[in-house]
């Protein structure tokens, strides 16, 4: 498993939605899958430098969001995904990062049509290294 | 309430001669926190956590530590408050372990495992000379010295005041191995903010002598957003915008930063009728940079005459 969570002080988003961010990103891209164990909230703050209580709070959203569990006595486990999200809500947090890909992407001189292809290219990568590790 | 709170603090006014270097503050500090007590320099940090121990009186108000009366602590009480500070004396002759017997002669709960745990973890030799360490070491070995009695309360003024990088991650590091003990509390001034996000749970803004903050450090984020609007041509004159700290003109932009948003400043923003319009958290340095930051507006555009010239 590899967990490679980075922290950056200064940035506009809050540390302990770094760290959330970060284990949903790991798991959507198959880094962590099901079953795999997390660090317990004193490791991983330790290791990252910061206060418990931040770590703890990011577990609390990704639990409430469905991503892990906290078995007492046992640790902190990625679960298989159950939908929390509503398709509007889904919507509405996915749109400002398609924004932000297509803004950066035509300053960067990308045709519209390279954008697509580029993105195409990359989603089924994903799709194909998804199902090699299943 | 008064019950959780470690520190608490009421009409507390300190003043030197004519000016005033505290007022009216008001501090609450719950147990088991790490705290942070931020502020310019001067703006009446250090005169708050002296009247906290004791070392300086108050003119007017009330200060608390550990339910205890500042004013009149007991040595059995102050044995269970760490407190350092800048000016922490050492004997250039003593080792390290030298200096960790003679402290450890005052206190009954001195903890041997801690001390050592602390100086190795600064990188330390006890058979080191105190003369012969660096800044960040002596930060170290006073560090350890506060540490070791296993204090209920730690106050810690300006503790990485002039330490490199890797010698204020020891720092914050053995801050953090402290909150082990969830009962422990934690109280400490600081300029970086960036090891006030990693560490802190709570803060309290001092600024001119004022508190202006004391709240989760969360909130205090969640308090200040910046606001981008895009403009077709020139951005227009600003109306008084309610709470608005700052505002940024440049060509075609305006960036406004503003306390307490909420539905009333977004509906002021949106008469300008920007084309484009984005709030966002920023940074905890940004948000108390623009927090205690002149108050007005600024423009970062060059008039013709000086691209000329």
């Amino acid at each position: 498993m590899h967990l490679n969570i980075n922290i950056n002080t200064g940035s506009n988003v809050p540390i302990y939605k770094q760290i959330t961010e970060q284990v949903r990103m790991a798991v959507a891209t198959g880094r962590v899958t099901v079953a795999d164990q997390l660090p317990s909230v004193r490791a991983l703050a330790e290791a990252l430098v910061l206060n418990p209580n931040t770590v703890a709070r990011a577990y609390a959203d990704l639990a409430r969001e469905g991503v892990i569990e906290t078995r007492p006595g046992r640790g902190v486990f990625i679960i298989p995904k159950r939908k929390v999200l509503s398709r509007e809500e889904g919507r509405r947090r996915i749109e400002p990062l398609i924004n932000t890909l297509i803004s950066e992407g035509l300053a960067m001189d990308f045709t519209p049509d390279e954008l697509q292809k580029a993105f195409a290219k990359n989603l089924s990568r994903w799709q194909q290294e998804k199902g090699a590790k299943q | 309430m008064s019950e959780q709170s470690v520190i608490r603090t009421r009409g507390l006014t300190k003043y030197f001669g004519t000016k005033c270097a505290v007022h009216d503050l008001n501090l609450e500090v719950p147990r088991g926190c790490v705290f942070a007590f931020l502020g310019r320099n001067g703006s009446g940090k250090s005169t708050t956590i002296r009247m906290l121990l004791g070392l300086l009186s108050a003119d007017r108000g009330t200060a608390s530590v550990l339910g205890a009366d500042s004013a009149s602590l007991e040595p059995e009480l102050r044995a269970r408050i760490g407190y350092l500070t800048e000016e922490h004396q050492l004997y250039g002759w003593m080792s390290v372990r030298q200096a960790g017997e003679f402290q450890s002669a005052f206190y009954p709960r001195w903890s041997e495992k801690i001390f050592r745990g602390v100086i190795g973890h600064f990188g330390l030799k006890p058979e080191a000379r105190v003369k012969h360490l660096s800044r960040g070491m002596r930060a170290g070995l006073c560090l350890a010295l506060t540490l070791a009695p296993d204090p209920e309360l730690l106050i810690l003024d300006d503790p990485a005041l002039g330490l490199d990088p890797v010698a204020r991650r020891s720092l914050v590091e053995s801050m953090i191995y402290l909150t082990r003990r969830a009962d422990r509390t934690i109280f400490f001034s600081s300029h970086h903010l960036g090891d006030v996000e990693r560490v802190a749970d709570y803060l309290a803004v001092l600024d001119y002598s004022v508190l202006r903050a004391c709240c989760p450090l969360e909130s205090f984020r969640n308090n200040v957003r910046e606001v981008r609007l895009g403009f077709a041509g020139a951005p227009p004159e600003l109306p008084a915008i309610p709470g608005m700290l700052q505002a940024f003109r440049t060509e075609r932009e305006l960036r406004v930063t503003c306390v307490r948003y909420d539905a009333e400043t977004e509906r002021a923003l949106r008469d300008l009728n920007p084309t484009s319009m984005e709030a966002q958290l920023m940074g905890l340095e940004d948000t108390f940079i623009s927090y205690l930051g002149e108050r007005g507006e600024k423009t970062f555009i060059l008039s013709e005459t000086e691209v000329a010239s």
